[in-house]
């Protein structure tokens, strides 16, 4: 392949197989901006920021160059410093540039790259058009006026996520990124996962805020508020308060949802042994009866829904168990049906999620119960490091605090949920306890974890082979189920998560988010799993007592009821 | 819709592949005078593209049109040529004449469509105009007010 040597900047560096110039320079330690390159997506070659200049005076974009064995070039002569200016000065004189009030703020590559080039003006006439902001969307919020084009999100919905529901419309001055036809994003086949807000570099794509909710709630002597955190959550919101990637503040985070007035604080991994235990035993019988295999996972919502545009003949395949957040839901609203009784108190449900899609989930009307949601509030992990800031916690100095009873306490199993093949392996932990005569456990579980995007591994039970699946992205599950339709492949359970990786880098998190930092972060995850005190969801002294005590005789309220 | 099924014989004339969607466009546009937004939509379906795709390919040629069009298609040479001997008047007077603007390209009786275009390719004949594809040349703010009429005058026949 390709290697060699290249000159950048006067200093000999080797190359060997990097895929474009910018990988070596950025490898010979200059960081050239960029807004449309990602490792991960198709090279674009869209926002020019990238360009060099060669020692004959050629100007190009080094994204989409491939390096030459003797190439010279240079990063940062005046002329490429007043190309790039120019360029960023377009690109901000077309941007709605109310940085002081956008929720990007801060966080935004724009402005991060608009300072390291130290535009000090902007000679353009504004020609951001007023857009309409697109509101529609339980998940997301749609700003137009602040989209540079770059084009990321239509790629990410498109490659990654196979869903293609934004894409480029109109040319020249009149280009934008749309829905079909200029729908709102609702009347398109968007699934809410939020990969395209994770991805967006300014405040064009933004979660649906609804962190004043809970204050509200909070502030109201009538409402009781108890909140469910979800597994991914405690390993990503430390990256808002300067932590690396994949520490582990679920303790802060408990304090600091104490000081905000939270009544009690749960632990959605405790929801997700009782998912774990509901889908095996589904699992086992499907099995038996042999009837509607593979079973497919309901835990991500993006995915159910994915599923329901797509693949409507999948609607007995996917499991009728509730996901963690709506089994708690569930929970957590019977349990305080008595205390609410006694002291004519409401309890609100609020569930603290990587993911945008889980507030579109909560809103389905299979999940509400005699005109009440199950769960009341879903804030992202985004919205609750707002609402810490907000408050004025001090994050760093936080004593740290544990999670309340009777859900306070998980197993390792349900912790790693939050990542791409952690239901899997913990519906295999529980199956292999149930049926001990299974002796490579070490071996399956190798393949199962990781991040490659579809991996597989077989074991038997009692002399029946049981072939699984993972798959993270809905690109890749697309391709999975063309496979399993046309016989190529065939499986028992396939697991689904939408985001790549899984929970950990859902649409909710901190951004922005690379390969490394999801690594970091499901490592977090995989720690809490290794260092739980019991492994295996059935050995969950409290899972044992909820199914002899408050759902001893109705489990319905595990599964989904479609109406 | 019924015409889906004519929809059917041009997907199946140029082959159900991505890369036929331009061809078949162009095929739909001849058939409707426009792309009608369900044909877009089944035509994406059918070519495995999804509709927000399709939709951004539709907007990006200018010759593809989502809105419906006259049954006359006024064209308006605007090219160099045509410019400098006057076609802007001739534009005006188009668009005064029917009730017409830059954005409002076609009537509400759905019989004329005014757009510009950049070149006709009979730069001796300028100003020229074409009305379904037969060109006029040398023309007038008065001729093109005449040639209107004449026009009209052939739908009223049509219509008795």
């Amino acid at each position: 392949m390709m290697k060699g040597s290249m000159i950048i900047d006067g200093r000999k560096i080797e190359f060997d197989n990097e895929k474009n110039i910018l990988e070596v320079v950025r490898k010979a330690g200059i960081d050239l901006p960029t807004f449309c390159y990602h490792s991960e997506l198709s090279i674009y070659g869209a926002c020019r920021m990238c360009i060099v200049e060669d020692n004959r005076g050629n100007i190009f974009a080094t994204c989409s160059t491939l390096p030459q064995d003797g190439m010279e070039i240079y990063t940062n002569t005046p002329k490429i410093i007043k190309y790039r200016k120019n360029i960023m000065e377009l690109l901000l004189s077309n941007h709605d540039r109310d940085c002081t009030t956008c929720s990007k703020t801060g966080n935004c590559k724009l402005q991060e790259l608009s300072s390291k080039l130290f535009m000090q003006e902007v000679r353009f006439e504004s020609k951001t058009r007023n857009e309409e902001i697109d509101t529609s969307s339980l998940a997301i919020v749609r700003n137009p006026n602040k989209c540079i084009l770059c084009g990321d999100c239509v790629r990410m919905c498109e490659e990654v996520q196979g869903v293609g529901a934004i894409s480029f419309a109109y040319r020249g001055s009149n280009m934008k990124i749309t829905p079909a036809f200029n729908r709102n994003i609702t009347e398109v086949n968007c699934v809410d996962c939020g990969q395209c807000r994770a991805i967006c570099p300014t405040g064009a794509i933004t979660i649906k805020n609804e962190k004043d909710e809970l204050i509200n709630y909070l502030n109201d002597d009538n409402k009781r508020v108890v909140v469910q955190i979800a597994p991914a959550v405690r390993v990503a919101l430390g990256e808002n308060f300067g932590l690396e990637p994949g520490t582990i503040t679920i303790g802060k985070i408990i304090s600091a949802l104490k000081y905000m007035g939270v009544e009690s604080v749960f632990d959605t991994s405790f929801s997700a042994d009782l998912t774990v235990m509901a889908e095996a035993e589904e699992f086992v019988e499907r099995l038996e009866k042999k009837e509607n295999l593979p079973l497919f996972t309901s835990c991500c919502p993006a995915w159910v829904k994915f599923a329901d545009f797509n693949y409507k003949e999948l609607s007995n395949n996917i499991s009728t168990c509730k996901s963690p957040q709506q089994m708690f839901g569930s929970v957590l609203k019977k349990y305080y049906q008595e205390k609410d009784k006694e002291d004519g108190k409401e309890t609100i449900v609020v569930s603290i999620m990587p993911c945008t899609a889980k507030k579109a989930e909560a809103n389905r009307e299979e999940f509400i119960t005699n005109g009440k949601k199950d769960v009341d509030l879903v804030l992202t992990t985004q919205e609750l490091s707002i609402l810490i800031q907000q408050f004025g916690i001090n994050f760093d100095n936080l004593i740290e605090d544990s999670f309340d009873m009777p859900f306070g306490f998980a197993s390792g199993a349900g912790v790693i949920f939050g990542s791409s093949g952690g239901v899997a392996e913990a519906v295999l932990t529980r199956l292999l306890k149930q049926k001990p005569s299974v002796s490579d456990k070490e071996i399956l579980f190798k393949n199962v974890r990781g991040l490659e995007s579809v991996k597989e591994a077989n074991f038997v039970i009692d002399g029946t082979e049981v072939r699984i699946a993972v798959v993270h992205g809905l690109k890749n599950a697309a391709e999975l189920i063309n496979k399993i339709q046309s016989g190529e492949k065939t499986y028992d359970i396939v697991e689904v998560m939408a985001c790549p990786g899984g929970c950990i880098a859902g649409g909710g998190q901190p951004t922005p988010m690379d390969e490394e930092k999801r690594k970091k972060r499901s490592n977090g995850l995989y720690t809490l799993n290794r260092t739980a005190q019991i492994k295996s969801s059935e050995e969950n002294p409290l899972i044992n007592d909820l199914f002899e005590g408050l759902l001893k005789d109705d489990h319905e309220i595990l599964h989904v009821h479609k109406k | 819709m019924e015409n889906f099924k004519e929809i059917d014989d041009i997907i199946a004339l140029h082959g159900n592949d991505k890369s036929s969607i331009i061809s078949i466009l162009h095929d739909v546009q001849h058939k409707f005078n426009y792309i009608p937004e369900d044909v877009l939509e089944y035509v994406s379906e059918k070519l495995s593209i999804s509709p927000t795709k399709a939709f951004g390919i539709a907007t990006f040629y200018e010759n593809f049109s989502l809105q419906p069009k006259g049954k006359y298609i006024i064209k308006i040479c605007d090219g160099t040529a045509c410019h400098v001997r006057k076609s802007t008047p001739i534009i005006e007077a188009l668009r005064k004449e029917l009730n017409l603007s830059e954005e409002k390209i076609t009537t509400d009786d759905l019989m004329f469509t005014v757009e510009t275009v950049s070149c006709l390719g009979a730069c001796g004949l300028a100003p020229v105009i074409t009305i379904n594809d037969k060109v006029y040349g040398k023309m007038t703010p008065e001729a093109v007010v005449d040639l209107l009429n004449e026009h009209r005058k052939e739908i009223g026949n049509e219509d008795k």
